[in-house]
């Protein structure tokens, strides 16, 4: 789409021509976030993406304010989360929209990637765009896994214990690579010195790979909800004022959604046992990780074996790099495929009852319904994708965005 | 040949959503359900939902309870004297207040010595340290009390239930007795998990006198003193409510004028 790109701007204010011709970077807002031409179909499951920028930069904001007021220091981090919240001004304001937009910002990338799956935006030529976006989980999940450990509550203290000792599944250097990651022969003060040093470094990086996933995208414009490429001008509208406006109100909606919780719920969606600082002589009655981390624990669970669990839990999101070559379909969205679309509404519920088998102990039904779950899991991508891509019959797309547009309008 | 539309979807995908989530929700509350603890008690309390406030009157309450009964074992380290004015204490009571507490501190050459608290001192603890602590009370440190009412399931129910919770061993049931191997020695509460807890029942029938007058029954001053430590572990909620109200509404106006703004800007594409 990039040949369909408008002439050179013309800049009236004799500062910035002088500027844009010696460093284009108003050149380059005009191109990529005024004129660039975008599918005019997009349904609100297209405001994910800007919704996940805005809450990946909150975070950015509000944690940078925090790390000013916390200790990072085993004797004194649980209490100075609490004095945050009790003598810095705003600063519990400060503490739980940090809190808080951890879980909003999974739930909009979860969303995200749910748009994805269902319209095929990770089919040609958009496998490095989606590949970048599965590297940005996996730093979210680390980022979010580090930040969880800060506050040096019970679940911080525990989780980090087991997540950290997963590594001892590792034969022969698993129990030195677990040392050598504490920093000591126990989670302690050295481990939350370097996971409070990451928690800081990892949100950089992932501005930098959202960038290059920006880039990326705009290479070949965004896919749309009927997955066909636009023909030409009458299938696109202009980036700004269209997409600018329709993102502002979907931010708009998902942010009282956000400021609710924020504001009437800040505990509803973690652990109470987190508000009792780290003991390593008592051992909570449940370790459980976050809302957002809950399947991948319970794929991790399901698998008897210690370093099964390990790489089914691993390979469950490394399996996403690959998704667009085990997709045999070359149609790209659910819209046109009749029985695939109801295979990606189980692939959700099956994500959903791992988090509920996540969220409890591994007994009773638990464990065969996690095991199923897993397994299913694992057949969706590796086995229903490859097949059922050979043998569907797609349903006739339509000859253009616009044609599918207008013949809409006209029922 | 009619084609399904994407508007049609996304209202199948909401429907298909919306199912699965309240599958897999009834089946975590039936999970839930099964494990055999009594119902927490009901209870009213004015700082539940957006526009909740705590009950000064009740809270200063509480504090006395706190004060007179649980002071005696349970620290409340996050608090400083100050905080009462919160309360609607006068910055002369709560003076008073603090001057009653003797804590040691360093005089001007150097030597350790005991002084009368000032309003910016911390919540004196009950003991020098944790071992001390725990060494007087059969070996584990009672709980600090500063963030408890957060960091249990349950909230404020729950103190409330621990605290009116006591069931004594004569009127235990032979099964409850066997089935939790209940001893003459032990405290039974309906609300602890395995119900055998280290602490004896703290409050009874008269155990604070008020000075408001109000009427000292087990169940007013547990109900106080939750208030109390509600008010300790959220300081900040009012404040937090208010700030809500305000910021929701301007959300929704923002959202309405942003909806207006698109409709307007698509008006020629629809």
């Amino acid at each position: 789409m990039a040949s369909s790109h408008g002439a050179p701007p013309v800049f009236n204010n004799k500062l910035i021509a002088w500027i844009d011709h010696r460093l284009p970077i108003f050149s380059y807002i005009e191109k990529e976030y005024h004129t660039f031409p975008t599918p005019r179909n997009f349904n609100y499951f297209w405001n994910f993406g800007a919704i996940a920028t805005v809450m990946l930069l909150l975070m950015i904001v509000t944690g940078i304010v925090l790390a000013m007021n916390y200790q990072p220091n085993a004797d004194l981090a649980f209490d100075s989360v609490e004095r945050i919240m009790r003598d810095v001004p705003s600063g519990w304001l400060l503490r739980y929209m940090h809190m808080t937009g951890a879980s909003f910002f999974f739930a909009a990338v979860y969303v995200h990637i749910f748009r994805g799956l269902y319209y095929g935006s990770y089919k040609a030529p958009r496998e490095l765009l989606w590949m970048l976006g599965v590297v940005i989980l996996l730093l979210m999940m680390a980022t979010a896994f580090m930040g969880y450990v800060l506050p040096w509550g019970q679940m911080s203290f525990w989780g980090a214990t087991v997540i950290t000792n997963l590594f001892s599944a590792i034969p022969v250097v698993g129990d030195s690579i677990v040392t050598w990651l504490w920093g000591g022969f126990s989670v302690g003060n050295p481990t939350l010195n370097r996971f409070f040093a990451l928690h800081y470094l990892l949100p950089f990086i992932i501005v930098a790979v959202v960038a290059l996933h920006v880039v990326a995208l705009h290479v070949h414009g965004s896919n749309n909800p009927l997955g066909i490429d636009p023909k030409g001008p009458q299938d696109t509208v202009p980036f700004h004022p269209y997409y600018t406006m329709k993102d502002g109100f979907g931010l708009m909606v998902f942010l009282i959604v956000y400021a609710a919780f924020v504001f009437f719920a800040p505990n509803s969606l973690g652990e109470p046992v987190n508000y009792v600082q780290a003991n390593p002589l008592v051992t909570p009655n449940e370790i459980v990780p976050e809302w957002y981390l809950l399947p991948f624990y319970a794929i991790l669970r399901a698998i008897p074996d210690k370093l099964g669990g390990v790489i089914c839990m691993f390979g469950s999101i490394a399996l996403l790099f690959v998704l667009p070559w085990l997709d045999t379909s070359r149609v790209r969205s659910c819209t046109f495929r009749p029985i695939y679309k109801w295979f990606v509404f189980l692939l959700v519920f099956d994500l959903l009852v791992l988090g509920v088998c996540g969220a409890h102990p591994p007994e009773g039904w638990y464990v065969p319904v996690a095991r199923l779950a897993t397994a299913y899991y694992f057949f969706h991508f590796l086995i229903l994708l490859p097949v059922l891509g050979k043998i569907e019959r797609p349903l006739p797309l339509p000859s253009s965005i616009a044609d599918a547009v207008l013949k809409k309008k006209a029922v | 040949m009619s084609k399904p539309t994407p508007t049609k979807l996304s209202l199948t995908k909401l429907v298909l959503a919306g199912a699965a989530a309240l599958a897999v929700f009834a089946a975590g509350t039936l999970a839930t359900a099964a494990e055999d603890m009594p119902p927490l008690p009901k209870h009213e309390w004015g700082f539940k939902g957006p526009f909740g406030t705590y009950d000064r009157a009740a809270a200063q309450r509480g504090f006395q309870v706190y004060k007179e009964v649980c002071s005696a074992c349970h620290s409340l380290n996050l608090l400083y004297y100050r905080n009462l004015q919160e309360l609607g204490l006068t910055e002369n009571q709560v003076k008073g207040i603090a001057a009653e507490v003797q804590v040691s501190d360093l005089s001007d050459d150097g030597s350790v010595i005991d002084r009368p608290a000032r309003p910016s001192d911390p919540f004196k603890k009950p003991f020098p340290n944790e071992l001390a602590a725990a060494a007087a009370n059969g070996g584990k440190a009672p709980p600090d009390l500063s963030v408890i009412v957060k960091a249990r399931e349950g909230g404020a129910d729950y103190i409330y239930g621990i605290l009116t919770g006591y069931v004594p061993f004569e009127k235990l049931t032979p099964q409850q007795i066997k089935e939790f191997s209940v001893t003459k020695d032990d405290h039974f509460n309906l609300h602890f998990p395995g119900h055998r807890i280290a602490m004896p029942p703290p409050l009874e029938d008269g155990k604070v006198n008020y000075i408001d007058g109000t009427k000292n029954t087990l169940q007013q001053e547990a109900s106080d003193v939750v208030e109390f430590l509600a008010w300790a572990s959220e300081p900040h909620l009012e404040d937090r409510n208010r700030t809500g109200v305000r910021v929701i509404l301007f959300l929704l106006v923002m959202a309405g004028l942003m909806y207006g703004v698109k409709r307007a800007v698509w008006a020629d594409k629809h």
